[in-house]
């Protein structure tokens, strides 16, 4: 008998290839996508009488406290810019990103009872709080242009002006973006067997708040921390973020590039390593 | 019709015990090994999978070797003891988890039932869940809704649809998951034992609902404890044990394997399980996966009359081509003692046997010449020098009847022997 040869859809073998994201499978998932977006927002905020509100609520709280000790108490300097606003723009990215890291790296973990029942492609998860954190930033990105408009209209020599650096505002999202998916898939792939991970990334989320440039800039602080600063991608695209929003200072086009080079790195590890993660983390989650 | 999946040389091994202890220095030298282009160091030491001996090593093959093809528009069941590899094979063919070694080919798209109701959330609506569910099963969200009053109406939990389903009792939870996998629509579906869900009215439903799926022409695989409806609903079956293919062939035949399997017993004609005692000098070649004994009247028995010529029919599978074996068929007495046999190199058929990779039949055509009573058989393949590359013993309960072809009656009170050579006595 003459073997047909055959076409086959799917083979299903020990290993991924290496750097194969079957981004055209998660193509066909994407309606998938946009229930893990609404289901996120739905689920997070029910029976609560606020409810998105709290996206709001917590900047400007967070924002005031720093404002009260850091500005007030401590005498901090904020680059002759309200720091009321300086501090809110600083952590309207900020959580941006960190709500991006620590939710991605739990990935693996948080859904093992679904991932172990039923294939889809795994990169969904990441990619879906990617998207329903950029909604909560949009929300309160709307919130930091209020105080933008705010503090330019009550005369305290600030005043907001549309520069041509406005129409760079894209890029330190997509590299904030990036920098947490990438950082985010690594993690959580390593955390399927090293758990210790999951203890330092907490702490170590608020530590690195501090190294970032959220609630400091670039100019006020001393040689030898700035050049600390200059090493820590996130840092780079806060205060790129801060320069295109505020102005504090010109855009630094060194750190983006570095920030730049750094998120490609990132990804690349974090594909390969999420790809190998995926095939058998059931074994040993 | 095609072949929908292709399962070649898959394996799949577990560590066993704590994992977390010695990882790091197990993966360094895992990357070393592979970095000078070596094997894995931790893939030699598996072991069969049987879990109530404690082994050595901490690893196992929870799955060994399995090769197998599922055809077009079959249904295939798969059975086995707790622990067989049921779920292994099942997790590794719906992607959940990757093999250690070999590949699955597959045709179509797979939908895996491993569980219903997956990925609900308690605080959404039934509603939002079915296209939450749906989603994750892999249609989409045109799919689902041009389907949601089916599913709902299915389920019966229509009037409850728009209530948040941690509201809901655990029965219509699992309905309502049963619902959306139910209309799942893919090529091939993957099902483990979610048939026990629900009260007996639905259950009902619920394999009405799989076999009118099944009568569409989708591939189906059926994983289940629950031999009636495996007969049922499967055309094959396979048997696994310890992680290997003990047996393949059809439901009903597999099925009375795995029930008579259970009972301590000689086992009858038929298959023959591959975890069967066996007697291998050359281990793991070849084996002996079938014999069945037909009567003159070439009819399937296992009661003979006296002197009445059978015929056996032995099957023979086999990992490589051999050249010059030896098939050997023989009795046995109750005390387990050879009384007689034949074989294809003696006296009569000097015939050199060869045997080709893969499934081998043999026709063995045998008078035999027992004393009537009851007899056990040995079936052998040997090699050149007579070293056993498989053989069976204390196999097939044959009896012999107390009377002959002509049925003229004859009392065998005080037989002096069991073997009754045709002799020709005449007066000179």
């Amino acid at each position: 008998m003459v073997e047909e040869e055959q076409k086959w859809d799917d083979e299903i073998k020990p290993q991924n290839g290496l750097l194969s994201l079957r981004l055209k499978e998660v193509w066909k998932y994407r309606d998938l996508l946009v229930l893990f977006v609404r289901r996120d927002f739905v689920a997070e905020y029910k029976q609560t009488i606020l409810g998105p509100l709290w996206y709001i609520i917590q900047p400007i709280f967070t924002a005031y406290t720093y404002y009260l000790v850091l500005h007030r108490m401590g005498n901090m300097e904020t680059d002759g810019i309200p720091p009321f606003l300086f501090y809110i723009a600083g952590l309207t990215i900020w959580t941006y990103f960190a709500g991006c890291l620590t939710k991605t790296s739990d990935t693996f973990i948080a859904n093992a009872n679904i991932f172990g029942k039923v294939y889809f492609p795994r990169l969904i998860v990441p990619l879906s709080i990617i998207v329903s954190n950029l909604i909560k930033f949009g929300l309160q990105f709307i919130l930091f242009l209020a105080f933008l408009g705010y503090f330019s209209y009550v005369d305290n020599g600030f005043a907001f002006e549309f520069r041509w650096q406005l129409l760079l505002l894209p890029l330190p999202i997509i590299l904030i973006a990036g920098l947490s998916f990438a950082m985010g898939i690594l993690i959580s792939s390593l955390t399927t067997k090293y758990r210790d991970l999951k203890f330092a990334l907490t702490f170590g989320v608020q530590l690195l708040m501090f190294a970032s440039a959220v609630i400091i800039s670039f100019n006020s602080v001393s040689e030898e921390f700035r050049a600390v600063l200059r090493w820590n991608p996130i840092a780079n695209v806060v205060e790129l973020f801060k320069s295109i929003m505020i102005g504090h200072s010109p855009i630094d086009w060194n750190g983006v590039l570095y920030s730049s080079v750094v998120l490609f790195v990132l990804l690349f590890l974090g594909i390969v390593i999420f790809n190998k993660t995926e095939k058998t983390f059931m074994d040993t989650v | 019709m095609g072949v929908a999946i292709k399962i070649e040389n898959l394996s799949k091994q577990y560590r066993l015990g704590v994992i977390g202890t010695g990882t790091i220095s197990h993966d360094l030298n895992r990357f070393v090994a592979k970095l000078r282009g070596k094997e894995d160091p931790f893939l030699k030491v598996g072991e069969v999978n049987d879990r109530s001996v404690k082994g050595g090593s901490n690893l196992v093959w929870a799955l060994k070797d399995l090769n197998f093809e599922v055809k077009e528009g079959e249904i295939l069941g798969v059975i086995g003891k707790n622990g067989a590899g049921k779920s292994t094979l099942l997790k590794v063919l719906s992607k959940v988890t990757g093999p250690t070694t070999g590949s699955i080919k597959v045709k179509g798209r797979i939908a895996s039932l491993l569980e219903v109701g997956t990925g609900f959330h308690p605080e959404l609506t039934g509603r939002e869940n079915v296209f939450l569910n749906g989603a994750i099963l892999g249609m989409t969200k045109a799919e689902i809704a041009s389907k949601l009053d089916e599913i709902v109406e299915f389920s019966g939990c229509a009037k409850y649809i728009d209530t948040p389903v941690k509201r809901y009792s655990s029965g219509m939870m699992v309905r309502l998951g049963f619902s959306v996998a139910a209309h799942l629509e893919p090529e091939i579906l993957i099902v483990d034992e979610v048939l026990a869900v629900g009260d007996a009215e639905f259950q009902k439903k619920a394999i009405e609902k799989m076999k009118n799926v099944a009568g569409t022409g989708r591939t189906i695989l059926f994983v289940s404890h629950n031999m009636v409806a495996i007969n049922n609903l499967c055309e094959r079956a396979i048997m696994l044990d310890k992680g290997e293919i003990v047996a393949n062939g059809k439901t009903s035949e597999i099925v009375d394997l795995y029930l008579h399997g259970e009972k301590d017993e000689v086992p009858s004609f038929g298959l023959v399980s591959k975890s069967r005692k066996r007697n291998q000098y050359h281990k793991d070649l070849v084996y002996i996966t079938r014999v069945d004994l037909f009567n003159s009247s070439k009819k399937k028995v296992d009661i003979l009359k006296f002197h009445e010529k059978s015929f056996f029919e032995i099957e023979v599978d086999s990992v490589k081509s051999l050249d010059d074996v030896i098939l050997m068929i023989g009795f046995m007495n109750d005390d387990h003692d050879k009384i007689t046999y034949s074989a294809s190199n003696d006296g009569f058929n000097q015939k050199v046997i060869n045997i080709t990779k893969g499934i081998n039949k043999f026709n063995v055509e045998l008078e035999q010449q027992l004393i009537p009573g009851n007899y056990s058989m040995f079936v052998g393949i040997l090699d050149k020098a007579g070293y056993s590359y498989d053989s069976l013993t204390y196999f097939g309960q044959v009896n012999i009847e107390r009377f002959g072809d002509n049925n003229e009656k004859y009392y065998w009170d005080r037989p002096l022997g069991l073997v009754n050579p045709k002799s020709k006595i005449i007066k000179i």
